[in-house]
């Protein structure tokens, strides 16, 4: 998780076994998930240690993980929304 | 450190035995109709607070929420006022609330004259009553043990699961070692997590309970078809229901959960408990489950809760009645930018500028503050938000099914 507003380029990672930094592809704000390591469609996204959902699209190391790679295992509506606002999509005003 | 001095303050004694950290008088409306006239009396009186009921038909549920909250710990004094018209007797309130030992009186609005006279007449009761506790009042020494303190979280982004609730689930284990009560809920904000939740009961039957709830909890948000997790949770990096709920779960910290409590339900004994608010089956399928922020906090007092910590990775900007808010954040930037609302930074936990404990400790101390007397932000301010709606929850007595 970032614990401050990135740019594209390399992210220096705290508390992680694997290496100290890694190069972000977007720019991602704080409280956003960086991709440690690649996934591809279908795999576990990890994250405290236990499954938080799972990959819809391949995963490269270094991408924002959102609502436009990454679903819940049960929970269908969150994947309607408006990925960077998370504002409904799917609700009727008229 | 602590500007009052001490891990022991005076509190206030109920005739009932429970200890309050505020001598409030309560204005209960018991229906819409009666909601201006309610707050019109409280206008102006800082230590007179409304809490009420919108609906003409009544509801077990609201009325056992608002007669825990007439006999809430920090409530000394009760004024419930109705229409004339409605289901919901404030009579009966107020008679309740006397049973606790709390003076309490009652009017009709109908009967009072109307609008400026109802208020006139509720302001000159309010007077007197507040005279009453005050002259009544027996003070008496508090500890941590005599406390009960509730956690919400909301507005929640990454770094609420990292800072902001870790830091309350680390207080909540310091309170719980003291002999005090700490309640958590939105057991929607478990879903995913079955086993962890059942790894922490306390026994075998709070196992089984636990389990019950949480299944419960899962099946009502398959069925409403919406999971605990708003636009701003998603705004603020949080991806699916499960990756909240982890963030969310840290708030209990880490002691074993004693059992389930429904709302308006006070522990059965000290320690850490698990509050339900989902509503049970019923034939008319009402009611929602944490549909605000506020009706959370609420049905936390309603438990007990003297005080109430809500974590905000994003900002809030809310308070409650009867029992005082304290905001906390683990988001440096909403610090800044709120800092006029928000009581607690819990962000230096994550740059590792601080440890969990220091930053606990720290918590710890503006807790005794505020329970000494020292207005929390949102109370200062004026936040009063409440928010009760119609919900069916099982109780002892009820039969299955019933009206209620």
């Amino acid at each position: 998780m970032l614990l401050e507003d990135a740019q594209p380029g390399p992210v220096s990672l705290l508390g992680s076994p694997a290496a100290s930094t890694i190069s972000g592809n977007q720019a991602i704000q704080l409280g956003h998930k960086i991709a440690v390591r690649p996934h591809e469609t279908g795999e576990a996204v990890i994250k405290y240690g236990v499954r938080i959902g799972h990959a819809t699209a391949p995963i490269a190391a270094g991408d924002w993980i959102h609502l436009h790679n990454c679903a819940s295992d049960l929970d269908e509506r969150s994947n309607t929304l408006e990925v960077t606002t998370g504002a409904p999509t799917d609700t009727v005003y008229e | 450190m602590n500007p009052h001095g001490a891990e022991i303050w005076q509190g206030w004694l109920r005739p009932d035995g429970r200890k309050g950290i505020r001598n409030l008088v309560l204005v209960i409306y018991t229906v819409e109709c009666a909601q201006f006239v309610a707050h019109a009396i409280a206008q102006g009186e800082e230590d007179v607070h409304v809490i009420g009921f919108p609906g003409c038909y009544d509801n077990a549920y609201a009325i056992r929420l608002m007669l825990a909250l007439a006999r809430h710990p920090n409530v000394g004094a009760v004024l419930s006022v109705g229409l004339g018209c409605e289901y919901t007797q404030p009579g009966r309130i107020a008679e309740v609330a006397r049973a606790s030992g709390r003076p309490a009186e009652s009017f009709f609005i109908q009967e009072a004259g109307g609008t400026s006279s109802s208020i006139a007449k509720g302001k000159e009761i309010v007077c007197s009553l507040r005279e009453r506790i005050r002259a009544e009042a027996v003070r008496v020494p508090m500890t941590l043990a005599d406390l009960t303190i509730g956690c919400e979280c909301g507005g929640s982004d990454g770094t609420s699961g990292l800072a902001g609730n870790p830091v309350v689930g680390r207080l909540f284990d310091r309170l719980v070692d003291a002999g005090g009560t700490a309640i958590f809920e939105e057991i929607v904000e478990m879903i995913g997590l079955k086993p962890l939740l059942l790894e922490r009961a306390a026994s075998a039957d709070a196992r089984v309970v636990l389990a019950s709830a949480y299944d419960k909890a899962e099946a009502y948000c398959h069925a409403v078809r919406q999971f605990s997790a708003s636009p701003g949770n998603f705004a603020g990096g949080l991806t699916t229901i499960e990756e909240k709920s982890m963030g969310a779960f840290c708030k209990s910290g880490t002691q074993p959960i004693q059992g389930v409590i429904k709302v308006a339900q006070q522990p059965p004994h000290p320690g850490l408990w698990l509050m339900d608010s989902v509503p049970d089956a019923h034939f008319m399928q009402f009611g929602y489950t944490n549909p605000n922020d506020s009706e959370g906090i609420m049905d936390l007092i309603s438990g007990g809760a003297q005080i109430v910590l809500f974590v905000t990775g994003r900002g809030s900007v809310i308070g409650s009645p009867v029992a005082p808010l304290i905001k906390i954040t683990g988001n440096a930037q909403t610090y800044q930018r709120m800092s006029e609302d928000m009581d607690f930074d819990a962000s230096p936990v994550l740059t590792g500028g601080e440890s969990l404990d220091a930053a606990a400790n720290r918590l710890l101390d503006l807790v005794y503050s505020v329970a000494s007397g020292q207005l929390s932000k949102p109370e200062a301010i004026g936040h009063r938000e409440y928010f009760l709606m119609y919900k069916h929850q099982n109780a002892p007595g009820l039969k299955e099914g019933c009206r209620a």
